[in-house]
Formats: C-alpha cells, structure tokens, sequence
C-alpha cells in the first residue's frame, strides 16, 4: 500500500477537527447512563464528583436528587450545593435546578441530574436537557444522569416493552455530543434485591414499583437496550479511531435518505425507524411531507399531527420539507434526484387486496420508476397502537386515522357549496328538459357532466360528488323511461349510469385537484412574490430605520402577524425602538427573551424549545458577521407561523432583513471610516499648514528682536526701523492666522450665532476696507453699489469677514498695481455681491476646490496665509443661507461672488411720525 | 505737546504692561500699575488718573464690571483693551459708560491716538471751550448757527439727519454705540431698531461724504458703532 492511499479523507478530517474544536470551547458533558432507576446512577456521579474535587476541581451540586437514599446522601456531603429555584405550582412548590444562578456561579464542573426532567411552567426551557445545553455553551462541564427510556428514539420500543408509556424524552443528539458516556450497570437480580432491601425506593413506594415497572422481563430488556446503546457509542468511537488513523478501506460516497411522510397513524413510526437506520448508516436523511390536492382538504388536527412528526423529525436531526405536488411519486422521485438520495424510505402501503391492484400505491410506482435508489418499506406496528391507545399520548395518534375532521371554519361556505351543487343539477335537469325533444338521450348527459364540472371548479371536491351522484339519479327520473320513476326498463341504461357516474367523479376530482393546484401555486406565487417584494425595496433603501420599517411592514403583511424589529445598543444590550411608531407595535415583547434570543442566535417563545409559555415568537437576525438583532413576532394565528414552510420562509425573510441590517451598518462604518480618515488628513494638512505659517514669521520676529535687543545701539537708526518693521509685519501676519484659526473654528464648533441686522452692503464694505487701508494701498479699488441696493438681514461682523477675506485674496494673488472692483446687484430672491480682480485668474477645474479648507493654488507659493480664507467665507456666507462660488473673468483675473438671500424688508416710519 | 497726565493700566498681562508702561513713559506720561479689577479700583480712588486703560479680560472680576463701578463716581476716560473673542463685553464696557476701545493686537501709534483723543475730549468739555463750531478739513459744523457746510457749501439737514449729526460732534472722536445714538437721537424706544441708525447714517454720508463708501468723516466701527472723525 502506497502512502497517498492511506492518508485520511480530508473531508472527514476537517470535519472532526470542527467537532473537536467546537466541544474545546464549549463545556465538557459526562452521562451517566443506566438502565433503569436504582441501579446506582447519581451515586456514581457524586463519587467521580468526589474524585474531581480532590482533583483540585470547582465542584458544584447543582441540582441532585437523592430519592432519600441514605447512602446518596452521606455521599452530597462535603460538596457545594446550588440552592434551588422554589416555584410556586398549584398548592405546593416545586423545586427546580436555577440555571440562572448556576450560570453566575460558573463553576468549572457542575452536577444536574435526571436530565430528561420537565422544568416547571414558566422556566427558559421547558426540559433540563436543554438548561444542561446552556451551561455547556457557557463553557461548564456538566455531569449528568438518564435512564435508558428516556432517550428519543428508544421511547417507542420501550413503551411496547413495558406497556408504559414516557413523557420524558432526551433527543438521542444530546447523547451523541456527550463527551463521555459512563454506563452504570447492575444486574436485575441485583437491583431488585436492592429495591427490596429499600434502597431505591421508599418501601410503600418500592411495592408499587415492582408491580409495575420492576418485572423482572422488563429490566433484562432495559438492560440489554441500555448495553446495545453504549455498545453503539463504543462502536462509533471506534470508527472515529479508524478515521483517525485512516484505517479504511472503502471510500465510501455519503448516504443521503429522503423518508416520506403521509398523513397516516405510521408517520411517527416511521420517522424514528428511519432515525435508526440514519444512525446505522450514518447518513443524512430529510424528511418530506408531500402536500397533494386531496392532503390539503385534510382536517387540522390532522395537519398538526403531521407537522408534531415533522418536529419530532427535526428533533432527531433530520432536515425537513414540505412540498406540494400533484401526483406523490412523481415529487418524491424528482425531489430524491434533485438531493441526491440514494435511499427512499417509505411507509407499508395501507391500502391491500383489490384496493391496491386497482388504485395503485405509492411504493408500487416509486419502485418501478427508480432503479438506481434503495426503497425502504417500513411495516406497521398495529398491536403496539391496540395497546397504547388508552393513554393521551397515543389518543393524540388517533387524530391521524382522521377520527376527528370537521373544521369549523369553512363549514358556511362547504354548505354554501353543496346548496350550489343540488342547485346546478336542477338547472341542469330544466335545461335538459328544454332539449328533450330535440336531442339524444346522451347530449343530455354532456349536460349534465357540464355542470358537474362548473360545481368541481367553484366549489371543489365535495359539492361535486354530490352533483355527480345527484346528475344520475335526476336522469334516471326525468329522462330514462319509463320517466318520473326510478325503475329502468332496459337494463342497458344501467351501464349509461355507471358510465355517466364514474365520468362525472372522474371530472369533478381531476376538476377539483386542478383548481386546488392553482391556488397552491398562487400561494407560492404570492409568498415569493412578497420575499422578492421585500428585497427589491430592501435593497434600495438607506439607514437602519428605513430597514426597519420595510422589514416589519412586510413580515406584518405576509405572517399576519405584529412585527417588531429589536436591535442591540453599543453596548449589545437590546433596547426598545427609539421611533416611536415602532415603539408602540411592540407592546408585550419581552426584551429579556429578545436578549436571550440575541445572545444564543436561537429562536425562542410560543412553539420554540425556549420560554414557549410567550405570546410572542423571537427570531435571531443573523448576518454573516455575527448577530444583528432580533425580531419579535406577535403572530394572530400561531398554528401557521408553525408551518415547517411557513418556518422556512420566515427564515428567508430574517436573512433578508439581517443582510439588508448589515449591509445598512457596514455603509455606516464605512462611511465612518471614510470621515475618520478625511479628519486625519485634515488634521496633518492643518498641522503642515500652521506649522509653516506659524514658524516663518516667529523665526522673523525673533531673529530681528534679537538683534535688536544684542546690537541695538551699534545699529544704525534706519537698520532698527527696518528691523523693527520686520517684527511689526510678521506679528501682523501672525495675528491674521490667527484671527483666522478662530474665526474657522468657531464656525466650525457651531459656536457662531448669527447677529443679523439690518444692513446697508455699502457700509459693511467701508468697514472692511477701513481696516486693510494699509495693505490696499497698491491697488485701487472700485466700489460699484447702485443707490437703490435694498437692506440686506446679516451679520456685519462676519460679512465683514468675508469682504476682508476676499479683498487679501486678491491683493495676495495679483501683482501690485491691477484694480479691484467691488460691485453688487440685487434681484427678488437675493443680493449678489462681486469681488473681481485683474490677476492671472483661477487655474482651470480649481473654482470649486479653492473654497476648500487648507487649499491653496500655488502650493508652494510665497503667499502665506494657510488657506483658511476663502473656506471661512463659505462658511459665513452658508451660514446666511447663501451660496458663495468663482469663475474667471473674461477680460482676465478671477471674480468671486456671493449670494445673500433678500427678505421683505423691515417697515421704517417716516421722520414726521418720529418727530411726533 | 507737553504730557503730564496720569494714566492707570490695570492688566493682568504683564508683557502687556511691560510694553504700555515703556511706550506711555517715553510719551511723559505718569503709569501706575495694576494687576487686578480691585487692585485697579484702589489705584483709582488713591492717584486721581486722567485716564484709565483698562483690560476687559481680568482674573478676579468682569472688566465691564469695573467699568460700572468706576462710573458711579467718576467720569475719568476708560479706553478698553479687548481681545477678538470679546465682542460682546466690549459693547457692554462701550454702554457702561467706556469712552473708547482698542482690540489687541494694536500698534502705538492707535494707543497713542486714542488715548490723545480721550484726554482731549475731556480737556475741552472742562474748560468749556465750546465755540460752538466743529470742522475737520473741508466738514463745518456751526451748531449755534445750525450751519452745515463742505468746502463752503451749505448741506440742507432734516431734523434727524442734523440731531443725529450733532450727537457724532458733541462725542466727536469718540466711538458711540448703536444703543447710545439711537437713544439720543430717536428716544428710548427705538433702541433695537439699529436699522434706522444705519439708514440715516448711509443718507447723512451721502450727504456730507465724497466717497460714502469710504467715509472721511462718519467713520462705522463694525458691529459697535460711530465715530466721528477729528484729524
């Protein structure tokens, strides 16, 4: 053998190295697994308990029944206790394991015994196995105990054994991701020996189970099951073995089992056959409920037991489909292809004898049409349901012989139909009667089938039996001789009548199927159409609370039922909605469960695993990058939401929702990012900016101050006075830079209230030009303002600004010597003011960029100033509600304009009524 | 000019200090110090100043405050130091009675000219030299006569425009708030209606004025006021 042959497949490595990893973050579970009560389980587990805390281990007690057995009890002793949770039941208290506690305690090693116990009414989780299932996510390791007949896929083989039936169940997963399974083994003589002497039970109690459960028969055969299970384990170690050190000599291709399921008494039987032969060949299996026509009309306590048995299959880990079809074979064959399954498991064919020579079966026609698939036809156990009926959980089983059917429901409009159905016949017999003389006998009853079809079309299956059957006997009455009797004289016609009454059945179903068949497929139609609806206008949409919105109004539509979209804060807390539309929908969601739900990515509330005592139905949004929130659902008929095809589609639709969510967060931090980013480089253009501005005029101002002060005297006077300006016109410098720095941060900051007054433009400009008298003094400035410029609503400070700002720029830009025209003109809306010089003009594509902060046009240009001007006028001006923007001129040199918004001006009096 | 007069700095800065008292006592003028609004006060009450220069931004007590406290006894002239943050204050030191108003940074020669300005004015409303005719270059005003002239030539005056102008000269070189022109000219009721200031003012500069939109005379102090030319 080569070395490449003997190397593992990979697929399987990685997919034990998965399972490995996924057991070392989470807690390690130890069960403690025996065949029967009293064989000694909890005594075992308090002893390696023991062993574990001398071991240096943080051991607690978390919840341990001793049934009052002496020995159990000596042996609690020395560990921590977990006290438990009281909860008030009926007259008494029940106590009960508090995860709660448990969970904050967080020990590394915790004992809760009886595993398959039913929590108290109102606890997170209706079983103990799934407490036990949260402490293992939080990182506990659990000892544990259970019996054999507890576990899943053995109740039903155990309640054919004993004759008593199980409540308590475990899902055989649980079992199968425990780390390690102890069996606790004690031979039946033992243990009734022990039962006698007391030590299991209470002597009053000990006596009633012996009678009962404690028969010698039924513990050899608990035993036997309880071995063959650890058996089963051991052997499946032991192919993790081979696995490991690639002993195996067939590639062997993954099973895939599709197990179909009707709506007969089989079902359960059926699923938990299949989950057997799934364990046995290791493979995956899918359960699939073909809903045809005629399975569409069944009663709904018929649906629901089939949906408990689709449940009941998730639980043991099969995947499950609805589908809806016309003919069954036909959908499970093209459904097996399109999954690959190599292995279709069916129920025995409930129909014998003729019935099934002539009708056909389903296995029948699936075993001809496939040749490549294995059919498993599974019999059916008609003692064990004799047996058990009497109990309630076996009379819910009768439901599925279809004892129980009316709906209460439509029952109007089924009668409505039926009155419909006797109706069309009678116009059908008058119209017959109109034809009589002219026509055949068998054109009349093509009438006749004419109506029994328009009686299938509108009102389905039922009306139009009754059509058919009534269509015969009014033909037979009115039209066959001898008329208006039943008695037919040629025995002939009675072959007409069961030709004419198997042909209007035949009609009237195929009719009737059809009609059922397109309003499958309009629903389907409509179920896609609203996932496609929500995702086009999911899509296009824009910020969380758009999202929101979309999302509840549709999953409000589609389910019929309130929605609400709960989301966490920064902190991961869930929180209320803060719009207050959504707010209000969401009364009654419990924001504790929807925390609950976020945390652990599970679904909880009514008909769910967790907390299923709520009203209202919780699904984790989860995106791919973790868990985005939660929705909460009030639905107004829960039945439905509960619907395996309803589940998937609400699925669908929270996948949706948390991709769009996601999407929506991730733009957002992007967008964060871009700003973080724009502030950086902002702040290093600042910094380069200042740093230059700031240093050549101090290294001006020192240089020349030190000289000053060094060689004041030897200086000669003209030296000073040159030395002095220096320093003078820096500091000026400086001080501009400075005004400036401020002037931008306080825009900036929002800390500018704008003093707007009413204004004359031409004094502001004086103001403006008053104050650069000296700087100006190269270039003659022309002040073009008509007389009648209206009063303008500013704040003259800060229009000031912008005219000192736009005056510098120009002096900065253009060569001594050019003019500056200021000029103005007004319309209706605003007053546009203009500051052109005779420059070299804008370089081309910069007119919008120089109004950006720290730009400057020629970068490494001489001009000082750090580009905060031309910034700061926008800012001012957009501040008034004005736009401010630069082109050049073509005559040359560059223009800047700005637009002050022009409103009705204030109302002067005239001087007279001031005097006065 | 032969300079005696006392001037009081009261600045907390002290390279502020610094340089005023070298610039003021190389001018002959006497500086006392002081570095805080108290301090300040003290020195008020004890050197009898001629002038007070008085910071806005002081450590221990609002710089309009002092303003207020001096004006309940004396009328000495207070130029105000503020800085460019401080538009505010510098109004409300301007009404609580401030003469005049300098924003750092500011060269000598503005000091000096403020200062000169603010004696001055003092000087001729104590000795009541009050001829009763104001000019300053081409700009005539005879208020015994009610004769405005430019160049020679006799501007006509509403009311308003004159009373307005009369104001502007009697403060003349002095800044004058919004609130103190509209309360003298059109009464206590029309003090936020600083429009009617700036309209009449924008008429009286085309009256008087060659270039209204640079005026020679009727000089605008943004966001403050008026101040009527004296050189």
């Amino acid at each position: 053998m080569n070395d490449t042959n003997q190397r593992p497949d990979p697929d399987a490595l990685l997919e034990k190295v998965q399972r490995a990893e996924a057991r070392r973050r989470r807690g390690r579970l130890k069960i403690f697994f025996g065949a029967s009560a009293g064989v000694g389980k909890t005594f075992g587990m308090l002893l390696a308990a023991h062993e574990r805390r001398t071991e240096g281990l943080d051991v607690v007690a978390g919840y341990v029944e001793t049934h009052k057995r002496a020995e159990t009890e000596q042996l609690l002793q020395g560990l921590e206790i977990l006290p438990p949770r009281l909860v008030p039941y009926r007259d008494t208290q029940l106590r009960e394991f508090d995860l709660d506690a448990a969970l904050k305690r967080h020990p590394a090693l915790i004992l809760v015994d009886e595993l398959a116990h039913t929590n108290a009414p109102g606890s997170r989780h209706p079983k103990r196995w799934q407490d036990v299932e949260e402490l293992l996510d939080a990182g506990i390791d659990v000892y544990t105990a259970i019996n054999v007949q507890h576990i899943e896929s053995l109740n039903d083989v155990i309640s054919q054994i004993t004759g008593i039936p199980v409540w308590e169940t475990v899902p055989d997963a649980v079992l199968e991701e425990a780390t390690e399974i102890e069996l606790i083994d004690l031979p039946p003589d033992e243990l009734l020996q022990r039962l006698k002497e007391g030590k299991v039970y209470l002597p009053q109690q000990a006596e009633r189970a012996a009678e009962n459960f404690f028969r010698k028969g039924n513990l050899i055969a608990l035993r036997e099951l309880a071995l063959r299970r650890t058996a089963d384990r051991v052997d499946a170690q032991m192919r993790d073995y081979r696995d490991d050190h690639a002993i195996q000599d067939v590639w062997q291709v993954k099973e895939r089992m599709l197990v179909c399921i009707g709506p007969g008494a089989n079902a359960e039987n059926l699923v938990r056959a299949a989950y057997r032969l799934a364990q046995l060949l290791k493979a995956e299996w899918i359960v699939v409920y073909i809903e045809t026509a005629k399975l569409q009309r069944l009663s709904r306590e018929q649906r629901d037991a089939i949906l408990r048995t689709l449940k009941l299959a998730e639980e043991l880990g099969a995947e499950t489909v609805t589908l809806s079809g016309h003919r069954l074979s036909n959908e499970v064959i093209s459904y097996a292809r399109t999954r690959n399954a190599t292995r279709i498991v069916l129920g025995k064919p409930s129909l014998s004898g003729w019935k099934r020579w002539v009708f056909g079966s389903l296995v029948d026609t699936i075993v001809r049409q496939t040749s490549d698939i294995d059919i498993h036809v599974v019999g059916k156990d008609s003692k064990f349901m004799s047996q058990t009926g009497a109990n309630p959980y076996f009379s819910r089983s009768r439901l599925y012989l279809g004892l129980a059917s009316e709906e209460p429901g439509p029952l109007f409009k089924l009668r409505e139909g039926y009155l419909w159905a006797v109706a069309a016949t009678v116009i059908c017999t008058a119209i017959a009667w109109l034809m009589l003389d002219h026509f055949d006998l068998a054109n009349l009853i093509m009438v006749y089938l004419l109506g029994v079809v328009i009686v299938a079309a509108r009102y389905g299956h039922g009306p139009s039996v009754l059509s058919s059957f009534l269509s015969v006997l009014l033909f037979d009455f009115f039209f066959v001789p001898p008329r208006f009797s039943f008695a037919v004289s040629d025995t002939q016609y009675l072959i007409t009548f069961a030709v004419m009454l198997l042909v209007a059945l035949v009609i009237s179903n195929m009719t009737a199927s059809t009609h059922h068949q397109a309003r499958i497929a309009g629903h389907r139609e409509r179920r896609i159409a609203s996932l496609y609806a929500m995702s086009r206008e999911l899509a296009a949409t824009r910020g969380e609370g758009n999202v929101v919105r979309i999302a509840v109004k549709h999953v409000t539509e589609v389910f019929e039922a309130q929605a609400v979209v709960l989301l966490p804060d920064e902190t991961g807390r869930i929180t209320y909605p803060k719009d207050e539309g959504a707010a209000q929908s969401c009364h009654g969601s419990d924001l504790s469960v929807a925390q609950w739900v976020y945390d652990h990515g599970h679904m909880a509330g009514q008909g769910t695993d967790t907390l299923p005592g709520g009203e209202m139905v919780y699904l984790p949004l989860k995106a791919s990058s973790g868990m985005i929130g939660v929705l909460a659902l009030l639905p107004l008929n829960p039945a439905r939401i509960a619907l395996p095809e309803q589940q998937r589609l609400l699925e669908t639709f929270t996948g949706q929702i948390a991709l769009a969510l996601e999407r929506v967060k991730l733009a957002m931090e992007a967008q964060n990012i871009q700003m973080k980013m724009e502030t950086e480089q902002l702040r290093n253009s600042l910094l380069s900016a200042i740093s230059h501005d700031l240093r050549t005029p101090l290294a001006a101002i020192v240089g020349a101050s030190s000289s000053l002060v060094r060689d004041g005297n030897r200086l000669a006077s003209e030296a000073r006075q040159e030395l002095g300006l220096a320093i003078y016109d820096e500091a000026l410098r400086m001080s501009g830079l400075a005004n400036n720095l401020l002037d931008m941060a306080r825009l900036e900051a929002g800390a500018v209230v704008l003093n707007r007054q009413w204004q004359p433009l031409e004094e502001v400009v004086g103001g403006a030009l008053a104050g650069l008298t000296s700087r100006m003094a190269n270039h003659p400035v022309t002040i073009k303002l008509p007389h009648d410029l209206p009063l303008v609503e500013i704040d003259s400070m800060l229009i000031e600004r912008v005219f000192s700002n736009l005056l510098e720029n120009a002096v900065k830009y253009t060569p001594p010597g050019t003019a500056i025209e200021i000029s103005a003109a007004s319309n209706q809306n605003e007053l546009v003011v203009t500051v052109a010089d005779q420059g070299e003009g804008i370089p081309f594509g910069e007119e919008k960029r120089v109004f950006e902060k720290f730009h400057r046009v020629v970068s490494e240009g001489n001009q000082g100033g750090a580009g905060l001007g031309l910034s700061i006028c926008r800012a001012i001006v957009e501040a008034h509600g004005g736009r401010i923007w630069a082109n050049n001129l073509p005559s040359g040199g560059a223009a800047f304009h700005f637009a002050l918004p022009l409103t009705e001006a204030p109302f002067i009096e005239n001087e007279e009524a001031v005097q006065s | 000019m032969n300079n005696t007069a006392t001037i009081i700095v009261i600045e907390d800065e002290t390279q502020i200090r610094r340089f005023l008292r070298t610039t003021l006592t190389s001018e002959n003028y006497k500086v006392f110090e002081a570095e805080t609004g108290k301090r300040g006060l003290i020195e008020a009450t004890t050197r009898k100043p001629d002038l007070i220069i008085l910071d806005l931004g002081l450590p221990d007590m609002d710089g309009v405050e002092v303003v207020r406290e001096l004006r309940t006894w004396c009328s000495v002239p207070i130029v105000i130091l503020s800085a460019r943050s401080q538009e505010s204050d510098k109004i409300s030191a301007l009404d609580a009675g401030a003469d005049d108003y300098l924003v750092k940074p500011f060269g000598v020669g503005e000091l000096l000219a403020r200062i000169r300005v603010a004696l001055r004015h003092v000087s001729s409303a104590a000795n009541g030299e009050e001829d009763g005719v104001f000019s300053v270059d081409e700009l005539k005003v005879d208020m015994i006569h009610r004769k405005i002239t430019i160049s020679g030539d006799e501007v006509h005056l509403t009311p308003i425009e004159y009373r307005l102008l009369t104001v502007l000269v009697k403060h003349a070189g002095k800044v004058l708030t919004h609130r103190l022109l509209l309360n003298e000219v059109w009464g206590p009721n029309y003090v936020e209606r600083a429009h009617y200031l700036r309209i009449y003012m924008g008429i009286l500069r085309h009256k008087l004025e060659k270039d209204p939109a640079r005026p020679r005379f009727l000089l605008t102090e943004i966001g403050v006021g008026y101040r009527l030319a004296t050189v």
